[in-house]
């Protein structure tokens, strides 16, 4: 494994934002960390990318302890921020070599590799021009291509789709996979974006500094089984224990609806309405998605 | 080069970005140059009020061009620089030269009107006046990197410039020379930093020797230098954004 955390701890005064993960990451993975805003992503990136430093527990790249050989961990991994992290003043090239000169590239050496990785990230022939002329889209691939210049073994991406058209984000993914498959680079990314989770190798899901769940998107959904049916009606208070009573289904109000897990939807769909005629206003029906396993799990939305 | 090459690209960023900015060089040189005509002229003495307005030009451009550290560091390109393997002192370093080449330059800019002060301080008297500019620009920058690092806000930044900056410059015989000055004025513009500087640059230009305001400030500026290479070291220790 090329990421381990173990036992992650982070406090900020009295609040706790990281309260003992563990996780790894294998090499030629593309990793997403899902859980909704606050619920402990950013930190976890933040130390990852040695910004912040744990409370208690450790974590390491590459072999390389973030608290104690940051500058290792550094030379080996790319970041690539939510906010930007470019000069908007400075052109895309302008951007890059000084990005080389952190890592005290330069020369031809550089020169030779901003060339590769502007070629791959289809920002050759914007190479003059100012980043603030730029589309938040190529901004983005702007930003990636400075994460990759120093050929990092570990991609770090902190919400990489939040302000992206859907174009944009499916133009992202299609790099991403391209950097796991034909470079053999690990991607790390955090995420609160279902769509973008669904597409990750492996997940963790966080959910207030713990981990509720973690593994492959289709296992996750896999675990729940069958279908989700929701219901919605009049009175859930009223018709939860009712459900459990009459056809054995433990039913979860979530938002004033009720919510089944069960393994033959349409079936119990007929019974119920069948069992409680003009109690149920309407019924959806679909395959466990990442939110009903993140639902599941806490008893949480994600969004 | 791993230490040099951060500092190279630092400096050279904040020339371009100035150069791409030009009414920045307009704005900082503006106000203190309306500044100088108005008093001067009301006084009837440019020649007096010319120090001090430079002074005023480099103050203004070496403590705004350090104020972008703060919204550099929460998101910008410093963000990036915290988590490269650059030494954070070559970082601290890039900033500074960079910010004060700023300002030196756009004293020098403002020195371009001393033939309109009656001063003829002549070759050697403008090489010193030179120098002078240099090493306060490099104090003012240096003063404020170490107020911009301990800023969340802009804000805040603002509220110092007009609590303590302005104030120091209004008393450093910039206005009003010393002798003229009532009892605990005087020995205020005494212990205030910015006295020397005004000083050292006053010297040259009219043709006396300046060397004791030069020392003072150079002194100043080495201890606020070691001020902020600490406080840079410490920011990151702990945290930031």
């Amino acid at each position: 494994m090329i990421v381990s955390v173990e036992n992650l701890t982070r406090q900020y005064g009295p609040r706790t934002a990281l309260a003992g993960v563990s996780f790894q990451v294998d090499e030629r993975e593309i990793f997403g960390v899902l859980g909704p805003n606050g619920g402990g992503k950013s930190t976890l990136f933040r130390i990852l990318a040695t910004m912040l430093a744990p409370s208690s527990g450790s974590a390491s790249v590459a072999g390389y302890d973030v608290e104690r050989q940051p500058a290792e961990v550094r030379r080996r991994i790319g970041v690539v921020f939510q906010s930007q992290s470019l000069d908007k003043k400075l052109t895309v090239f302008e951007n890059l070599r000084a990005q080389g000169h952190l890592f005290a590239m330069h020369g031809r050496g550089l020169a030779e590799r901003m060339d590769e990785v502007a070629e791959r990230l289809g920002i050759a022939d914007r190479r003059g021009d100012l980043v603030e002329t730029l589309s938040g889209g190529l901004r983005r691939r702007v930003e990636i291509a400075k994460g990759l210049l120093h050929r990092p073994a570990v991609l770090l991406m902190d919400e990489p789709s939040t302000g992206l058209d859907p174009g944009a984000r499916r133009e992202l993914w299609q790099y991403v996979e391209e950097l796991r498959d034909q470079q053999g680079i690990t991607v790390l990314m955090t995420t609160h974006i279902l769509d973008e989770a669904d597409r990750a190798d492996r997940l963790l899901l966080l959910h207030q500094g713990k981990v509720v769940a973690q593994g492959a998107p289709a296992e996750l959904k896999a675990r729940i089984g069958g279908d989700v049916v929701v219901l919605d009606v009049a009175e859930p208070a009223r018709l939860l224990p009712e459900l459990r009573a009459r056809l054995g289904v433990e039913a979860a109000a979530v938002n004033g609806s009720l919510r089944v897990e069960i393994g033959n939807g349409h079936r119990f769909i007929a019974e119920a309405v069948e069992a409680f005629p003009g109690a149920i206003r309407s019924v959806a029906l679909h395959k466990p998605t990442l939110e009903d396993v993140f639902l599941d799990e806490t008893g949480a939305r994600l969004t | 080069m791993t230490f040099w090459l951060p500092v190279w690209t630092l400096w050279s960023r904040e020339l371009v970005r100035f150069w791409r900015e030009k009414a920045r060089v307009a704005g900082y040189i503006g106000s203190p140059l309306v500044f100088w005509v108005l008093i001067g002229s009301g006084f009837g003495d440019l020649g007096f009020f010319f120090p001090g307005a430079l002074v005023l030009t480099v103050m203004f451009s070496a403590v705004f061009s350090t104020m972008s550290l703060i919204e550099d560091r929460r998101e910008g390109f410093l963000l990036s620089m915290l988590v490269s393997p650059a030494p954070r002192s070559s970082m601290v370093l890039g900033k500074i030269l960079g910010s004060s080449t700023l300002a030196w330059v756009q004293g020098m800019v403002f020195l371009c009107f001393v033939p309109a002060t009656g001063h003829a301080p002549g070759a050697a008297g403008l090489i010193e006046a030179a120098g002078a500019i240099l090493l306060i620009a490099f104090m003012f920058t240096v003063a404020g990197f170490v107020i911009a690092w301990q800023m969340e806000s802009t804000q805040g930044f603002h509220a110092v410039m007009n609590l303590v900056l302005l104030p120091l410059w209004l008393v450093s015989g910039s206005l009003f020379p010393m002798a003229k000055a009532h009892g605990w004025v005087q020995w205020l513009m005494r212990a205030n930093p910015v006295t020397y500087a005004v000083t050292a640059l006053r010297a040259p230009l009219e043709g006396h020797a300046g060397v004791a305001g030069a020392i003072v400030t150079a002194s100043c500026a080495a201890v606020l230098f070691a001020a902020a290479t600490a406080s840079a070291g410490r920011r990151t220790a702990r945290t930031f954004a």
